[in-house]
């Protein structure tokens, strides 16, 4: 086999990311109560123990509006743009397309608290909402750069075959186009939900008293009693990423091969 | 949809329109704030219309803003070193190695890690390196310390090795994306002129790598300066970066135009230093791919 060392080098590599999440369902179903070695017995009292936890419900319930909102109103926007990006020709497009990538390249914590300032500054109490708004903002580049992708390798002549059989440019576009990128959207969807989802710093700076699942365990982990708990959210939150994204990767492979491109891209 | 009279530009211009506006009210408004707030004065819950570079003058004179960028810009640095080098090979590997049909697979297998929680994962590791944690514990039980390792948690390196965790996909990306566009039959050029494999690497792959690579360095060291939550974990409040700095002033003491000069420096710097870096390294960046 060719690059025998580079392979072993590659799956060592691969070990080092994965080793940290593995950690979490071993110790979300140790009994002992300190995450240590050696293992104690096997046990499911930390998720019932999870189940049982009002705050945690609560926590969980907001997490997942937040994130389906977030995911909605990224994705409506992304297209506009994604579709002004690949379609129009206008005068001054780099820099309002840089604008509205600019969050991936600025620290969270910046466009956090530049955000909060304002928000505060004008009178807005922080709320469910205020946390939507920060992630709309973060989520849509990740929505942009997918449905980009997708938009692009749409064939033009489809689009104008449909005006040239009677079509109007909104029926062309609910009839042809969506259709075809309806993959790219789904794709960018669970993509902004699973970063609305994950995302800490804005929940954490613009949510008032309300809890995301993880601000929820950033205040429990000063207490060394509700840690392994916090390992069988853990487990939870890092499954539901992981099968989000396992959806969205068919999506996206699954738009691919609807346009007729190969497809060996990745997520990012 | 536009209707369809009106020029290319202007169907454009009313297609980009929702997410532009989103963009300035929610992005460009407020760090235009907070740059307009850094030349304000502080007066106690509210700020004082008046303009001053009392801010600036008091972020410079402060040891305390010194020591936290410098160290936030040390522990960057590595942090990039690391994470890039130990990345180069991953993505050679994959562009050169894997096979087309598998490569899709790796890249999924590669970004997943990062697709879950951070938090999540900075907590691991403070679990992993704590003083009764899983390398101290596991350790203990297979007999090869007596004490407890007290240097793994709570110090610059445990803030590198997390971090550097952390952005390993983000280097990775970049620089497979590259190599991928490298035309093979360069490779088998310098190889025909006689060129040695290590040769060949050097002098044609690597420069050809060069745009990944920068893109890598600048992708992974502007998010770690800024990085809040792996300081405040792992370095159990010991060790602030500047993203605390900024945070505390901002929040918890409440002055507003201070933390703003603060935040708009240390953005600067950054800025500065990108700038300087890609200039450095401009002759690499006209190569044609």
């Amino acid at each position: 086999m060719r690059g025998g060392g580079l392979r072993a080098y590659a799956l060592l590599y691969l070990l080092f990311l994965y080793a940290p999440i593995l950690l979490l369902p071993i110790f979300a179903f140790n009994s002992g109560t300190i995450i240590a070695f050696p293992l104690q017995g096997l046990t499911t009292q930390w998720f019932e123990q999870m189940w049982a936890n009002a705050t945690l419900r609560r926590a969980l319930g907001n997490s997942l509006t937040i994130a389906f909102s977030a995911a909605v109103l990224a994705t409506c926007l992304a297209i506009f743009a994604a579709r002004a990006s690949t379609r129009y020709r206008f005068p001054g497009k780099g820099g309002a397309l840089g604008l509205i990538m600019m969050p991936l390249i600025l620290p969270e914590i910046i466009v956090g608290l530049s955000l909060l300032v304002v928000l505060l500054a004008v009178g807005v109490r922080l709320s469910i909402l205020t946390i939507i708004i920060g992630h709309t903002l973060i989520c849509m580049p990740y929505a942009v750069a997918i449905l980009t992708t997708a938009f692009s390798s749409l064939d033009r002549s489809l689009e104008e075959a449909a005006y040239d059989l009677g079509e109007t440019k909104w029926s062309a576009f609910r009839l042809v186009i969506l259709p075809l990128v309806m993959p790219g959207i789904i794709s960018a969807m669970l993509m902004s939900f699973t970063i609305s989802l994950d995302d800490f710093i804005i929940a954490f700076f613009m949510g008032g008293n309300e809890p995301t699942l993880p601000t929820y365990i950033f205040s429990q982990l000063r207490f060394p009693k509700s840690i392994p708990m916090i390992m069988a959210v853990g487990t939870v939150l890092v499954m539901m990423s992981i099968l989000l994204l396992a959806i969205a990767e068919y999506f996206r492979r699954r738009g691919a091969a609807r346009t007729g491109q190969t497809s060996s891209g990745g997520l990012l | 949809m536009a209707t369809a009279n009106g020029s290319e530009a202007a169907q454009g211009l009313r297609m980009i329109a929702p997410p532009l506006v989103y963009a300035i009210l929610m992005l460009a408004i407020p760090l235009l704030t907070i740059l307009t707030y850094s030349f304000l004065t502080d007066g106690y819950q509210t700020i004082i219309r008046e303009f001053t570079l009392e801010n600036y003058r008091a972020v410079w004179g402060d040891p305390i803003f010194r020591t936290l960028m410098l160290r936030s810009l040390f522990v960057a640095g590595l942090v990039t070193l690391v994470t890039v080098v130990l990345a180069f090979p991953v993505a050679y590997f994959l562009s050169f190695v894997v096979a087309p049909r598998h490569k899709a697979v790796w890249i999924f297998l590669i970004t997943i890690p990062f697709w879950t929680s951070y938090l999540i994962r900075v907590f691991l590791w403070k679990v992993i390196l704590g003083y009764n944690g899983v390398i101290n514990s596991g350790l203990k039980s297979l007999g090869i310390i007596e004490q407890p390792l007290s240097f793994l948690l709570y110090n610059t390196g445990s803030i590198v090795v997390t971090l550097a965790h952390a952005y390993a996909p983000f280097a990775i990306l970049p620089i497979y994306v590259a190599l991928e566009k490298i035309d093979r039959s360069l490779l088998e050029a310098g190889r025909d002129l006689g060129e040695s494999r290590l040769m060949t690497f050097w002098r044609v792959t690597l420069p050809l790598a060069m745009p990944g690579v920068l893109a890598a360095v600048l992708i992974v060291f502007i998010p770690t300066i800024g990085d809040y939550v792996t300081p405040t974990l792992i370095g159990g409040g010991k060790i602030p970066m500047v993203a605390n700095l900024i945070q505390a002033q901002m929040l918890d003491i409440d002055n507003k135009p201070l933390g703003s000069a603060i935040a708009v420096t240390a953005m600067a710097i950054v800025g500065v230093l990108a700038l300087v870096f890609l200039f450095l390294n401009r002759r690499f960046l006209k190569v044609r791919q």
